[in-house]
């Protein structure tokens, strides 16, 4: 039997595996839904039943309530679908409770890997790579502009402007969930023990990481702070209030942003940061070539982002490979 | 290199001017010999190799990166530098990075036949920041907003030197400047800078807020509306060199060649530089708008066409050297005699002088300030008679009394944030008038926009006030509903084609929150028309 997989369709608003009636991260409310990851472009409110792991699913309940119908899914575990599918979640190492979806059918295997990385991060479990037929990436940094540095490197840059600004406060704009946390458990790990301060929005996803086994130490609130307690100290913040009146209150505060895009001048600059630190958590150029090279597929399918640069290189690497361009992926604030 | 590197980055992510210049003299204090020089000249773009160009770049980089992949990362980073410091592939190991000196040197000594090989050199031992620098000082499109006056009161700083002697010193010095980093920095004598048409700071009025003068101290002209100039010519054994400056002590001579060519008296000359014309004071006046002036202003070359319809000349005010002779510690009257000694022999189509106003009482020259409107005048300029020409702005010598500004309400349309300290508040304002009575179906248009004006307390009212009444978003912008009226000063008001409402404001502040006043009743964009004195050019 030639293999077609006609099975799993990409359509405009998510990835649709045709036997189980059943989609990924679908970007409208459906009666069945697997999801990857909590991030609010692929986790959505509204579904029926939603297979998700247990990390995902609390933060789902977090953001939305507890869904009707939550199905809880350990990584490893096979997930018997109708139609005959399997699905497994194997981890994808983007943020706690990210996996990759493995799903076979009639002897044939695909890997989809929603938003991953390769890089260490100690929130989450490590990205595990597994044979299949097609492999259904993302391609968020798929330019080979984009190397990130190593974290240690990013993170020490950070402690060092701290101290070489006493005076002020050192106001860092990272995603609520999973970039704020593992920015923290990396400050940990560098031994920073000082308090660290966070915006209102981040707090209840710190403590459902902390509840999860993150090792975040000691978090305040800066609702809670007087003005004078902030100078020298490290606060964060989601993206979007580095510039808002919310910031007004801190002393002096020096804008810092963690994210893959502050690789770009540019990007850093209209952000108005004055320290752009290249932490990200999605797999950069090397990363995504090289698990491409690794997991050695058939095929690729590139689901979003700059996916013109990656089936070039699949081209001038001797691999099939095509854009199934999905709608609705929000790449800007990573 | 990596200082250097870390300082563009520094600035590249630094938007204050305190700031900037604090890196700049830290960067300045801590560096060594050569290095030190050759990153200023660097960073005021100063240097100039012409073996390597942005094309040398990029065929480089095809040689390593397929062109596709490069066009694509080069689409999204938006710069051929920056592009090709993240493409360049980071060599297994790095040996030690070229200082700032060295990449100088084989920069300076490349040909285009060595150019490629040489520069890969280069960029095989530097880091991504290290190679952005490299490639920003290659190809000399730093863009990083420093200017050659920026990069002197940087200096100054560095060293607490004054700015004047560094103004004084610096012209005739080359890169990398060793003399006058030995004075500034060593103590060592400064460097002679004779034969080099230097400038010499400005001196600034204060504003005249009415307080009690005797005139008989005082001398009274015409504040004209062009830009402050210094024009400098020294003579040599090989013709001489005339040099024309703005206030900020930028060299502007290549906008103004008409001016530059027909100087040709060894002297230093302080005046106004404006565009022939009948607007300012009538064809007596002889000058232009400000708005004629401003397409000849930013460009760095100028076409014969723009010397034809936009012809330029100065208005002298001072004069601060006759020959050898510094005139800046004589009493303003005695320049003055000088000034009117000198003007007879310099050309007339590009130098004329600023007639004194005769009046004997405050209250004459109150009258010919009143007067100024009508002749399109910024207002008057008052100075002592006995006042010596001191640098910046001191006490009680010189006042510029301008004439009181015009007014017109406005409506709020749109508004900004600003960027800086403002970067959360809502602090760039675009105002509207009616096109017709609102009542009979008139509509708003655009007619300016204002960023200053109001005090810190208004600023916090302004943004709370966008907040709760914005109907629309297109990215940073608010556009309100447009319900408050702001009464809006202005210096004058002029024909525009660019603009939909046909009007261009010169210099618009928000003078007063007119919370009292209903949207319907502010005023018509015919109203604005009426105050228009543009005649032709």
């Amino acid at each position: 039997m030639v293999k077609d997989f006609s099975w799993l369709r990409a359509e405009p608003h998510g990835i649709y595996i045709v036997p189980a009636s059943c989609w990924i991260d679908p970007a409208q409310p459906v009666d069945s839904a697997l999801i990857t990851h909590g991030h609010a472009d692929h986790a959505r409110g509204g579904h029926g039943t939603v297979m998700a792991t247990p990390a995902t699913l609390a933060i789902m309940a977090l953001r939305y309530g507890d869904q009707a119908l939550a199905r809880t899914i350990e990584y490893g575990e096979r997930l018997r679908l109708p139609g005959g599918v399997d699905a497994t979640f194997l981890p994808a190492g983007h943020v706690l409770g990210s996996a990759q979806i493995l799903l076979e059918h009639a002897g044939e295997r695909i890997l989809v890997t929603g938003d991953y990385k390769r890089r260490r991060d100690p929130t989450c479990p490590p990205f595990t790579a597994v044979p299949c037929d097609i492999l259904v990436t993302e391609a968020t940094f798929a330019l080979p502009v984009f190397r990130h540095p190593p974290v240690e490197h990013e993170i020490a840059r950070l402690i060092d402007a701290r101290a070489a600004n006493p005076n002020r406060c050192l106001l860092l704009g990272a995603y609520a969930l999973g970039k704020a946390q593992r920015i923290i458990a990396e400050l940990r790990l560098a031994g920073y023990s000082d308090p660290i301060w966070l915006h209102g929005a981040l707090e209840r996803m710190c403590r459902l990481y902390e509840a999860f086994g993150a090792s975040l130490g000691e978090l305040r609130l800066v609702s809670e702070a007087r003005k004078d307690d902030l100078a020298g100290q490290i606060v964060l913040c989601p993206p979007g209030s580095l510039n808002d009146r919310w910031s007004r209150r801190l002393p002096d505060p020096l804008t810092a942003m963690a994210s893959g895009w502050m690789r770009v001048r540019q990007r850093a600059r209209q952000r108005n940061v004055e320290l752009p630190l290249i932490i990200s958590d999605h797999a950069d150029w090397d990363e995504l070539t090289g698990t491409i090279d690794e997991i050695d597929p058939v095929e690729t399918w590139i689901t979003h982002g700059r996916e013109d640069a990656l089936i070039r290189w699949c081209a001038l690497h001797g691999r099939r490979a095509r854009a199934l361009a999905l709608a609705g992926y929000d790449d800007e604030d990573d | 290199m990596e200082r250097f590197a870390g300082l563009l980055d520094a600035l590249v992510y630094t938007r204050s001017r305190n700031a900037k210049l604090k890196l700049v003299a830290d960067y300045l204090r801590d560096t060594r010999d050569p290095d030190r020089g050759w990153a200023l000249a660097a960073l005021t773009e100063a240097l100039d190799f012409p073996a390597v160009k942005p094309s040398t770049v990029r065929a480089l980089l095809m040689e390593r990166v397929d062109p596709v992949l490069f066009q694509l990362s080069r689409e999204y980073v938006g710069d051929t530098a920056e592009t090709a410091s993240l493409l360049w592939p980071d060599p297994p190991a790095f040996g030690t990075p070229p200082t700032v000196a060295e990449a100088v040197d084989t920069l300076t000594h490349m040909t285009r036949l060595n150019a490629m090989v040489e520069l890969a050199g280069l960029l095989d031992r530097l880091d991504a920041a290290g190679r952005f620098a490299l490639l920003k000082m290659a190809t000399g499109a730093m863009r990083i907003g420093i200017s050659a006056r920026l990069a002197k009161l940087a200096f100054a700083q560095a060293f607490a030197v004054s700015i004047d002697d560094v103004e004084e010193y610096w012209h005739g010095q080359m890169p990398p400047y060793r003399a006058l980093f030995a004075w500034a920095a060593d103590g060592a004598a400064p460097p002679v800078a004779e034969h080099v048409p230097h400038f010499r700071p400005f001196m600034l009025a204060q504003p005249f807020d009415g307080m009690e003068i005797t005139m008989a101290e005082f001398a009274a002209e015409w504040k004209w509306d062009g830009i402050r100039v210094q024009i400098v010519h020294v003579a040599s054994e090989v013709g001489g060199e005339t040099r024309l400056y703005s206030r900020s002590g930028d060299d502007i001579s290549k906008a103004f060649p008409e001016i530059v060519n027909a100087m040709r008296l060894p002297c230093v000359l302080d005046g106004e530089l404006m565009v022939r014309g009948n607007h300012q004071g009538g064809a007596e006046g002889g000058a232009a708008s400000f708005n004629a002036l401003q397409q000849r202003l930013g460009r760095k070359t100028v076409s014969a066409r723009m010397l034809a319809d936009y012809p330029a000349f100065v208005r002298l005010y001072d004069m601060l050297s006759n020959g050898a002779d510094d005139l800046r510690p004589l009493r303003w009257e005695q320049r003055r005699l000088a000034l009117e000694s000198l003007v007879p022999r310099l050309d007339p189509a590009r130098f004329d002088i600023s007639e004194l106003i005769p009046v004997a009482t405050l209250a004459e020259l109150a009258a010919f300030r009143e007067r100024a409107r009508d002749d399109e005048i910024e207002g008057v300029m008052l100075k002592r008679r006995d006042s010596a020409y001191l640098a910046g702005r001191r006490a009680g010598l010189w006042y510029k009394w301008k004439r009181d500004p015009l007014l017109v309400d406005c409506v709020l349309m749109y508004a900004q944030r600003g960027s800086g300290k403002r970067s959360s508040f809502y602090s760039d304002f675009t105002f509207g008038c009616w096109t017709d009575d609102p009542d009979r179906g008139g509509e708003l248009l655009p007619v300016g926009k204002a960023y200053f004006g109001f005090s810190d307390e208004e600023l916090k009212w302004l943004d709370s006030y966008v907040r709760r009444h914005t109907v629309n978003r297109f990215g940073p912008v608010r556009e309100t509903d447009r319900s408050l009226v702001l009464e809006i000063a202005f210096d004058s008001v002029h024909v525009s084609k660019r603009h939909k409402s046909g009007v261009a404001m010169r210099f618009p502040r928000i003078h007063r929150i007119r919370t009292d006043k209903p949207a319907n009743e502010a005023d018509l964009i015919a109203t604005l028309r009426s105050m228009i004195r543009d005649a032709p050019l």
